[in-house]
């Protein structure tokens, strides 16, 4: 199925002047500073790639979006404010982290639901099977006829 | 002349699977033994017109038959052997044909076996499994045959996209496909079992080793599809999250949690329900995967078929078998009646827990890979489900699993005791800790990757723990430990080495929060520091391959002022599709690597650099190999050997539920 991951190099080797990833001259020379690009990069989303981080890609549109992250934390922007930045003109849709809003509710709880809901499940049918196991007390009937049963054999 | 054979073939074999889908299945409901008895040669014969379609197929490849266009869109004349031959599956038609061959493979392994098991069982088997054939060479036949010729026959082909022509991608895709596609045998087993209404402990008998098989296979290949991707790719990464490498991962978590509950039914008759429910759901999610990658349904560049009527006539495969077995099974499960009985602390509880936690893991990566896509057709909004999502999630959801493990397996059947598997487990624990303090002291930072450390060393302690208890458990006598550890059953040994093995992997995956990266720019004689290592540009050369020109960085590696080693990262230039591809350098030093790429050459003579130091990374595959040695070695177990303990205790056959003629 990996094999099908090539096509995202067709389409980066479509563009024959097409940098790859990060290059030499775009890394900052303040250390701290270049650390917090790489970091910021990693959870842009490439928009013309499919679920690549602009930090990985090689196409010129995440080389530019790189750039921009790296020139508004020059310009003094702390990382919420560049991501600030970076939305307000690409929309929710270059976050690879999807914010938690009403639309995204269902995706950030389904993991914390669906254990409650197994959790339950479970509770549930083990009240069950300890009800199964409680076998309720002979009858003096019954008792009766295990102990003839048990006398005859003797 | 050999492709229309190949051609007949295919067709031969719908014509088959149809018989083998009807007639024993027929039998098996009205008892007719000799209907039931037409499903094994069938199965064979089925396989056999398979694989001679394959075999055509392959042989057009091998003899560059450009009047073929499949052959024409995939292949080149110059092109090594070997890609040839992986050319026939490094497209969708060929990659279909290879699915079905598998398919019946399984099928024809199924037959070959039939006699020891009952009549019934495998007349039932056979067909449901025929069926899955028969609606998957209908489609290669309708939508994407790969026997079409061309009107005219260029000279030369378009060759095989580069990228693909790699010796790690050539097998990659016969692995994934054992382990994907051989998730359909427990899928027939569970539909033919709830047909036939018999759902026991013999059934999960039958079925554990057909799992582990599929399971084993699935591990190695998606263990290989991540090493090709990263020494291919060029950014080092050995998991991206993609909806294609998450098809992959869904049935493997499927197929995990099956395993393990498949254990329960089989020792303690419990969990019957949700066991064939497990089996049902694995090979779904094998379908959906495959719907997914195969119909353009993703919008992902990945997807090379984008066309529609595939897409809708694998939807509907999809939606008859799912929901065909659910319904089945909604019909059926309410009969079965619960099984033995176990407290919440025991080794079924911690393998209830491990279902659960497993499942959950599984479920948050199917809404994560499917939330953007019906987000988007319900509200016209477009949002990105990433890395970070699932790490985060997943992450939180799959690590406890490490912790359950070395529990489950001290625990006891029926009731364990917690606290003694606690103190048994003190010095796994405390050799855990040692372990992560140890990492942390020499890597530093980030704190997460010493933590995960300290819980994968817990793991792969802890799986040690029980097989040692029970070699040494008699007092110290060397000579009986060795005599001990020999008459220990093989699944102890393949339960152990499975769980050591993920354990590997892990720490294999956190020592990548202490990689270092470089990217410089270098010309001949620059010297660049790489973590403890550093790395000289010697020079840039030319070099011709059959079907590519390269250009090759020829770079020293130097350990404290002394070289260690060479290495040639390159790109290769393929002429017939005019496309570049990296070829990383790698280096392996103590179970880390350092990992090189070369990118771009400036017209003024200096090259990009790409350089990681990834300390213990080759974990994260050797801990594959790990477990599937593991199940190799299970599987090696006689007692998981259909019919072996039959026939060697043939008294004791009456009296088991199932007798075998």
């Amino acid at each position: 199925m990996r094999l099908l991951r090539s096509l995202a190099l067709l389409l980066a080797l479509a563009f024959p002047a097409a940098s790859h990833a990060v290059q030499p001259d775009e890394i900052l020379k303040d250390p701290a500073l270049e650390t917090r690009a790489r970091a910021l990069s990693a959870g842009l989303r490439c928009l013309v790639c499919q679920n690549q981080s602009i930090d990985d890609s090689n196409a010129p549109l995440a080389r530019d979006l790189r750039l921009v992250v790296r020139e508004r934390l020059q310009a003094g922007d702390d990382d919420a404010g560049v991501m600030r930045y970076v939305v307000a003109r690409y929309g929710d849709f270059v976050l690879l982290k999807p914010p938690v809003n009403a639309s995204t509710l269902l995706l950030w709880s389904s993991p914390g639901v669906l254990f409650a809901l197994g959790l339950g499940w479970l509770l549930m049918s083990a009240r069950r099977r300890r009800t199964l196991a409680q076998t309720p007390p002979l009858s003096e009937a019954e008792r009766r006829e295990l102990d003839k049963a048990l006398s005859e054999r003797a | 002349m050999i492709v229309e054979t190949g051609h007949y073939a295919l067709v031969l074999a719908f014509a088959l699977s149809l018989v083998q889908g009807i007639v024993p299945l027929w039998g098996a409901l009205i008892n007719d033994r000799s209907l039931m008895a037409v499903g094994a040669p069938s199965a064979l014969a089925q396989f056999a017109f398979t694989a001679l379609s394959f075999g055509a197929l392959t042989y057009a490849y091998i003899v560059s038959d450009f009047s073929l266009i499949n052959v024409i869109e995939n292949s080149h004349s110059q092109k090594p052997l070997i890609y040839k031959i992986s050319g026939v599956w490094g497209n969708h038609e060929g990659s279909m044909l290879l699915w079905v061959l598998i398919l019946s493979l399984f099928g024809a392994l199924v037959a070959l076996r039939a006699k020891r098991m009952p009549d019934d069982l495998a007349a039932t088997v056979l067909a449901v499994q025929s069926w899955v054939s028969a609606a998957f060479l209908l489609f290669i036949l309708l939508t994407s045959n790969p026997f079409a010729r061309a009107a005219l026959a260029p000279m030369e082909g378009r060759d095989l996209n580069p990228i693909l022509q790699d010796p790690g991608l050539a097998i990659h895709p016969p692995l994934l496909y054992l382990g994907y596609v051989g998730l359909s045998i427990t899928f027939s087993f569970a539909a033919a079992a709830l047909i036939n209404g018999r759902i026991d402990a013999q059934w999960a008998r039958w079925v554990r080793p057909w799992t582990l098989i599929a399971w084993m296979f699935l591990t190695l290949g998606i263990a290989m599809g991540s090493y090709w991707a990263y020494y291919t790719l060029g950014w080092g990464g050995f998991w991206f999250w993609d909806p294609v490498e998450n098809a992959s991962l869904m049935p493997w978590m499927a197929a995990t949690a099956l395993l393990h509950s498949a254990l329960v039914m089989e020792k303690r008759d419990a969990l019957k329900v949700w066991t064939i429910f497990l089996a049902i759901l694995a090979f779904s999610l094998s379908l959906l995967g495959t719907f997914l990658v195969r119909s353009g349904v993703l919008t992902s560049v990945h997807s090379f078929a984008s066309d529609p009527q595939r897409g809708v006539f694998i939807l509907m495969i999809l939606v008859f078998f799912i929901g065909g077995s659910l319904a089945l099974f909604a019909l059926r499960a309410q009969a079965l009646k619960p099984g033995g009985l176990f407290a919440p602390v025991s080794r079924e509880g911690a393998l209830v827990l491990n279902n659960l936690l497993l499942t959950i893991s599984c479920a948050t990566v199917l809404v994560g890979t499917l939330y953007p896509l019906a987000l988007e057709a319900l509200t016209e909004e477009k949002i990105s489900v990433g890395p970070p999502f699932f790490n985060l999630t997943v992450g939180l959801v799959f690590l406890p699993l490490f912790v359950i493990m070395p529990f489950g397996q001290m625990l006891a059947w029926k009731r364990g005791d917690l606290l003694g598997a606690a103190q048994r487990l003190t010095f796994a624990f405390g050799v855990a800790l040692v372990g992560g303090v140890l990492f942390a002291a020499i890597h530093g930072e980030p704190a997460l990757a010493a933590a995960c450390a300290g819980l994968a060393v817990f793991a792969i302690v802890g799986a040690f723990v029980d097989i040692f208890g029970r070699i040494t458990g008699g007092g110290f006598a060397p000579a009986a430990f060795l005599r001990r550890a020999i008459g220990l059953p093989l699944s102890a040994w393949g339960t152990t080495l499975a769980h050591a093995g993920i354990g590997v992997s892990l720490l294999g995956i956190a020592a990548t929060g202490w990689g270092v990266e470089r990217v410089v720019s270098m010309r001949a004689g620059d010297v660049a520091e790489l973590g403890p290592y550093s790395v000289q540009l010697q020079g840039v050369h030319e070099r011709a391959g059959p079907n590519y020109s390269e250009t090759v960085a020829i770079m020293t590696v130097r350990s404290a002022g002394v070289v260690i080693g060479t290495m040639n990262p390159s790109r290769k230039f393929y002429g017939a599709r005019r496309m570049t591809t990296t070829d990383a350098g790698l280096m392996t030093i103590n179970l880390g690597q350092v990992h090189i790429v070369v990118p771009e050459q400036s017209p003024d003579g200096s090259i990009d650099v790409r350089m990681y130091w990834k300390p213990y990374v080759a974990l994260i595959w050797l801990g594959a190999l790990v477990m599937f040695l593991g199940g190799g070695i299970s599987l090696a177990d006689r007692r998981l050997r259909i019919g072996v303990a039959r026939r060697a205790k043939p008294k004791a056959s009456g009296a088991a539920p199932q007798p075998a003629e």
